[in-house]
């Protein structure tokens, strides 16, 4: 028996970063506001203090700040002819679950996509014909480009007290900074992160290598900061117990330290943890979506009647929720029809380790915050000429370790055993003085056969159906990952190092290997509704009264973390929302 | 001790007062002193006891308010007729707020702060309640006063008044300045700040010569606001003390435990110039002395102390316990550190705190619970090292206070 | 599990918020039988062997800790998605097995001794000479040896990655006792600030590792 709840001007599915930037500025148009978060709320002092979260068993290796796979999971398979099966445990992502979703254990690594991102398509071909691309990968231009979203970076930017060096003021170069970055128009506002030993010494020899290293930006504070709501946060202390952890002393931005101490004080916001939402109502018509259905914790129903739903449970969950919803034409990837599940992508990460002689070097690699790092971004995106490389796309690559917690980070050079006497001096040897998982952060292009659909068999604790992933790399990846792995042992090599061991991804895409939580894609954005879920403004082409918000719109990933571009898209969805849609509700964009 | 004569003298006024109109006397039209009252309500904090938390009526009462000789309940005090105050006059409701006494006649507890109360004028309370007059009226019996024995006995607040409280409206020093006597009227009687930042005699009455040097309240220590250099204001400004009664933080610490609720509900809204007063006030009281030595670093709780600190505290506090202005407090310099009853700092320490939010600072930090991690002799250790550090001297926490506050807080829900 | 909420007003909170670890304390075992123990006991003490500056797996508390974590959720497979159907998958599929860690403990340690009784003549692993321990363990990690009643690489690729876990964990788990393996490759452990660290390039940090639960040096000394 559902029981229907007074109604709401407007219902957020999901309170993680995107769900709190909509909750924020839609209460701030004087909206009555409700988030439905699955998971359980979150804070500081009574989830993740400074006097237990320093713990790497419980929250890195145990996941326990992140979502329970018995409470869902999906299926997976490599290619369309084989049987996917369950997700049991997490491995390769780790999908987010309670309020501040995966903005409570992110390492803030806060990047801009760069202006050729946004109209891929069209650049590439310009520049390198249509027949250079391979003939199944399906990148598609974005609808909105760099310079429409530069004031929502600044935005998101100042929200956090992103630290960093400015590379490109209003079109000018600036020293020290990134020089290939789409142009901002003002600095960040915070002076980059100091850096640890490792990191400068591979900026340096980065530099005498001809390359331009600058400070990675980053969402841990270099000193006090008090963001324009008025929110405050305190310096980063560089604990090393970054990613996969809560901050303990308020000094990374999430939504918790940037916007919900001003969002939960307003008279028209409230918020329920701890509550499903199993559903987005449609009207008889199937174009007007009605409210919501939610479960709670003792399994009752009920269900959220409000006039506009903003969809913002994160990439994979946007897509399972349309799917289980019937909003919008599922994918067929054989026929090539539909949208919903259609361009899904991850990262194609590559690393390096390298081991110094520990009389010369010794690194602390526990003296780190999770976006510290020198990077270089030569080999980004389209920044070089790839006519003789053969493949498209790249990555941004740096010395970014963020911490040195011992259950993952005592290596040992290759060959050596992986236990006993021999084993042991090797880690105690070499703990301080080798630098693991230099970091290559190559994008993931989209394509024909990678993609989300409903599984055939497995079942979710609400007997639906599961979502399946299907995914693999394909050559044009594991090209970039083999080259930008070798530039970077370059630089590694020239720091001095005496071992130095590539680890370039292969294929195939493993479901247990960690590659970052930048699941992309599945409910795109675009400039026509044939081969897009939603319009430039994230609203749903099917259902106009839906946004759906989150990296679910990138039609393809780049070579960087997308939290930046995500929380970008959605201060320009909102801005849509407060300055066009209430004013006049009903498709924004008419194709 | 008053004159027999004048007691009856005063009964006879009250006598006449009831006697006359009954009706309200209140203009439904006089905006300006229905403002004025409302303004004299948010100082004098009328809602902090006579609205229940979470969903109250607005001045319908039902409160329990905590005292050292049992709870109290708060009186409905909305315009209702049956469960209310709208069956009183002005002068009845005059002589509750200013006298101690009720319509009925009977004594109210000094729970009730009229000791301090009486310091304003008759026009002021008539203000009052004409704001109290517009409120919804509540229809909400409140139960009687739940004293245990022998403190149930009203009739004996007779002989406590006889003895504690001296009516008066409150008289300006013609020496000081205009800003001073507003602030010494703002804390001395609608703030009644000395309910709480005054330390107390067994019978509950202050202890006299030791005005707002610190009392306990509601097992907290409302810290010393006097100048006082080490244990009480005396490093703060007057801005700073301006910012932490208006925001709820300042650049060395930040408002926690019951004072929290004040400052949400009146200091937060009082005029910049009545903050700048009360500051200005406050900071022209001397202090307690106390040059005192600091423990050695050699001390074995200190170097306990500063190992513990370095270790875990450091982490929001700063290294140099410098902290970070207006998020964390500066345990260097901020005053309650070095309370002479130190229950705030092991109450804080063994539990957690939030600290307040307001418009300004709504970030709200909170500081987490150690009780599980540090055992009572590593929390003295701590303790002992803050307020003996960075240039700073107080009396050394005992293990065995710690162990007392661990059980006595056990059963607090807040 | 938590119960739903609303939040609305103020940021939520309570007086002794928070789940600390609950400490993984020395004493009776909690999942092995005694004779398991041993045989963990002396599996640890190979895989982490001693030395004169630190101790093996046995002295660091691996055993207690691997213990102590079947007894518990880890130990079941609880949160992981456990619902059928179980097929075989390809290597990129991850794991597809219903055998939780402590069944699999269970089995392998019961099949290894089997395995010790047959090959080295009524002999428990425990009692075998180190040399032969080894032996042991290189053939099950090079699938040379197969057990019958459990998969010996399976198990012994577990046992490996607990035993090098609780080594490094948090002494609070019951492993790592006495910091002993941060010591040993200077690791702080569980401390917060760094500010005053974060500009000292190439120097050894100075200062001794703390776990959750603190150091001797917090409790004041007579």
């Amino acid at each position: 028996m559902t029981t229907k709840l007074p109604h709401k001007d407007v219902v957020i599915i999901g309170l993680g970063w995107t769900g709190s930037i909509l909750a924020q500025e839609l209460t701030d148009e004087g909206l009555d506001v409700i988030a439905i978060e699955r998971g359980p709320w979150r804070d500081e002092a009574t989830d993740y203090p400074p006097n237990y979260v320093q713990d790497e068993l419980r929250y890195r290796i145990r996941h326990e700040l992140f979502l329970r796979p018995d409470q869902n999971t999906f299926t997976f398979r490599n290619k369309m002819n084989q049987t996917a099966l369950p997700i049991r445990t997490w491995g390769a992502f780790m999908p987010p679950n309670g309020v501040g979703g995966g903005g409570v254990h992110w390492n803030a690594e806060t990047w801009r996509f760069l202006p050729s991102d946004f109209v891929l398509k069209t650049h590439l071909t310009e520049r390198y014909g249509a027949n250079f691309l391979p003939a199944d990968m399906t990148i598609q231009d974005w609808g909105v480009t760099y310079d429409e979203l530069e004031p929502h970076y600044d935005q998101f930017e100042y929200l956090c007290g992103t630290c960093g060096t400015a590379g490109n003021l209003q079109g000018k170069i600036q020293a020290g900074g990134n020089p290939w970055e789409g142009a901002r128009s003002r600095p960040y506002p915070n002076p980059a992160q100091k850096q640890g030993f490792g990191h400068t010494l591979w900026a340096k020899a980065a530099a005498e290598l001809g390359h331009k290293p600058f400070p990675q930006p980053s969402g841990n504070m270099s000193r006090a900061y008090v963001n324009p709501l008025g929110v405050r946060m305190g310096p980063c202390t560089y604990c090393g117990f970054c990613e996969w952890f809560g901050c303990g002393n308020y000094s990374k931005a999430s939504p918790q330290t940037t916007i919900l101490p001003v969002l939960v004080r307003k008279s028209n916001f409230s918020a329920r943890d701890n509550c499903e939402v199993t559903r987005i109502n449609l009207d008889g018509s199937g174009k007007r979506a009605t409210g919501v259905t939610f479960v709670d914790t003792r399994g009752a129903e009920w269900e959220q009647p409000a006039d506009l739903v903003i969809l913002a449970a994160y990439a994979i969950f946007n897509v399972q929720m349309l799917l289980h919803s019937k909003i919008g034409t599922p994918y067929d990837p054989v026929a090539n029809t539909g949208v919903i599940g259609r361009n899904y992508t991850h990262q194609c990460m590559s690393s390096v380790d390298a081991f110094f002689d520990n009389k010369k070097f010794n690194f602390n690699p526990f003296i780190a915050s999770g976006a510290i790092g020198m990077c270089i971004d030569e080999f980004n995106g389209d920044n070089i000429d790839h006519g003789p490389l053969g493949f498209v796309g790249g990555g941004y690559m740096g010395q970014v370790q963020t911490g040195g917690r011992p259950i993952q980070t005592t290596p040992v050079p290759k060959g050596t055993p992986r236990w006993g006497a021999k084993w042991k001096e090797a880690v105690r040897d070499n703990y301080l003085s080798n630098l693991k998982g230099g970091s290559i952060h190559g994008s993931m292009y989209s394509y024909r056969d990678v993609y989300l659909d409903l599984d055939p068999t497995y079942k979710d604790r609400f007997g639906r159906p599961m979502l399946r992933m299907t995914i693999d790399f394909h050559d044009n990846e594991l090209k970039a990952a083999a080259f930008m792995t070798e530039k970077y042992a370059e630089i590694v090599k020239a720091m001095g190092a005496h071992t130095v061991e590539k680890h370039p991804r292969k294929g195939p895409y493993d479901i247990t290997a960690y590659q970052t939580t930048h699941l992309n894609g599945g409910a795109i954005m675009g400039t026509d509704p044939k081969t897009s879920a939603l319009n430039r403004y994230l609203q749903s082409w099917d259902v106009p009264n839906l946004f759906v918000t989150g990296a679910s719109a990138f039609p393809q990933n780049a070579g960087y973390n997308p939290t930046g571009t995500l929380c970008a898209l959605a201060f320009w969805s909102a801005k849509a929302i407060r300055e066009q849609y209430l004013k006049n509700p009903g498709p924004l964009v008419h194709a | 001790m008053r004159k027999l004569s004048t007691a009856l003298g005063g009964i006879a006024l009250v006598a006449l007062a009831v006697g006359a109109s009954r009706a309200k006397t209140v203009d439904q039209q006089n905006f300006a002193l229905i403002e004025r009252g409302h303004y004299l309500a948010t100082l004098a904090d009328c809602t902090a006891c006579h609205t229940k938390p979470d969903g109250g009526k607005p001045f319908a009462g039902g409160r329990p308010i905590e005292t050292p000789f049992g709870i109290i309940v708060s009186p409905n005090i909305t315009p209702d007729r049956e469960t209310g105050i709208g069956n009183w006059t002005d002068a009845q409701f005059d002589n509750a707020v200013r006298h101690g006494i009720r319509a009925d006649g009977a004594r109210l507890y000094p729970a009730m702060p009229y000791v301090s109360y009486t310091k304003m004028t008759r026009d002021d309370v008539k203000a009052i309640r004409a704001y109290l007059a517009t409120i919804p009226p509540a229809h909400n019996p409140v139960t009687a006063n739940r004293l245990p024995f022998p403190f149930s006995i009203r009739l004996a607040m007779r002989g406590w008044d006889t003895l504690f409280f001296t009516p008066g409206e409150f008289k300006p020093a013609p020496d000081k300045s205009a800003e001073w006597n507003r602030g010494a009227f703002l804390v001395t009687g609608p703030g009644h700040c000395g309910s709480c930042h005054t330390p107390k005699n067994v019978l509950g009455a202050d202890e006299s010569g030791k005005a707002l040097q610190g009392g306990e309240v509601q097992d907290w220590f409302a810290p010393n606001i006097t100048d006082d250099k080490t244990r009480g204001l005396g490093r703060l400004s007057v801005a700073d003390i301006v910012a932490l009664l208006k925001t709820g933080h300042n650049r060395v610490t930040g408002i926690t435990g019951p004072m929290a609720e004040e400052v949400e509900d009146a200091s937060s809204h009082f005029r910049d110039s009545d903050l700048k007063a009360i500051a200005t006030y406050l900071k022209s009281l001397p202090g307690g002395g106390g040059n005192a030595t600091p423990l050695a670093q050699s001390d074995a709780r200190m170097q306990a102390g500063k190992a513990i600190f370095r270790d875990t505290c450091s982490a929001c506090h700063g290294i140099d316990g410098k902290g970070v202005a207006d998020l964390f407090p500066a345990l260097a310099t901020a005053p309650s550190v070095r309370s002479t009853d130190p229950a705030s700092a092991i109450r804080i320490v063994l539990r957690g705190a939030r600290s307040v939010a307001t418009k300004q600072e709504p970030t709200a930090p909170a500081m987490p619970s150690f009780g599980w991690q540090l055992k009572d002799d590593q929390i003295a250790a701590v303790l002992t090292y803050i307020r003996n550090s960075w240039g700073s001297a107080a009396a050394p926490v005992a293990p065995k206070d710690v162990g007392k506050w661990r059980s006595k807080l056990a059963n607090r829900g807040d | 599990m938590a119960r739903a909420s609303i939040i609305k007003s103020a940021l939520p909170w309570e007086p002794n918020a928070g789940h600390p670890p609950t400490p993984a304390r020395p004493g009776p075992l909690h999942y092995f039988t005694h004779d398991e123990n041993a045989a963990v006991e002396a599996i640890v003490d190979r895989l982490i062997p001693p030395d004169p500056q630190t101790p093996g797996g046995k002295d660091a508390g691996c055993a207690v800790y691997i213990d102590r974590q079947l007894a518990g959720p880890y130990g079941h497979h609880q949160g992981l998605y456990n619902a059928g159907p179980f097929q075989k998958g390809t290597k990129s599929q991850g794991p597809q097995s219903p055998v939780t860690p402590a069944e699999l403990y269970r089995k392998g340690l019961a099949a290894l001794d089997k395995h010790c009784k047959d090959k080295f003549g009524s002999k428990s692993f425990a009692a075998l000479s180190d040399a032969d321990k080894d032996a042991v363990l290189h053939a099950l990690d090079a699938e040379q040896a197969k057990f019958e009643e459990a998969d010996g690489k399976v198990f012994f690729d577990q046992i490996l990655k607990d035993t090098q876990q609780g080594f490094f964990a948090d002494p609070v788990y019951g492993g790592n006792r006495d910091m002993a393996a941060w010591k040993m490759i200077g690791f702080p452990g569980a401390r917060y600030n760094y500010l005053d660290w974060i500009d000292r390039h190439n120097e050894r940090f100075p200062l001794p590792p703390v776990g959750i639960a603190g150091s001797i040096t917090w409790t004041p000394k007579g």
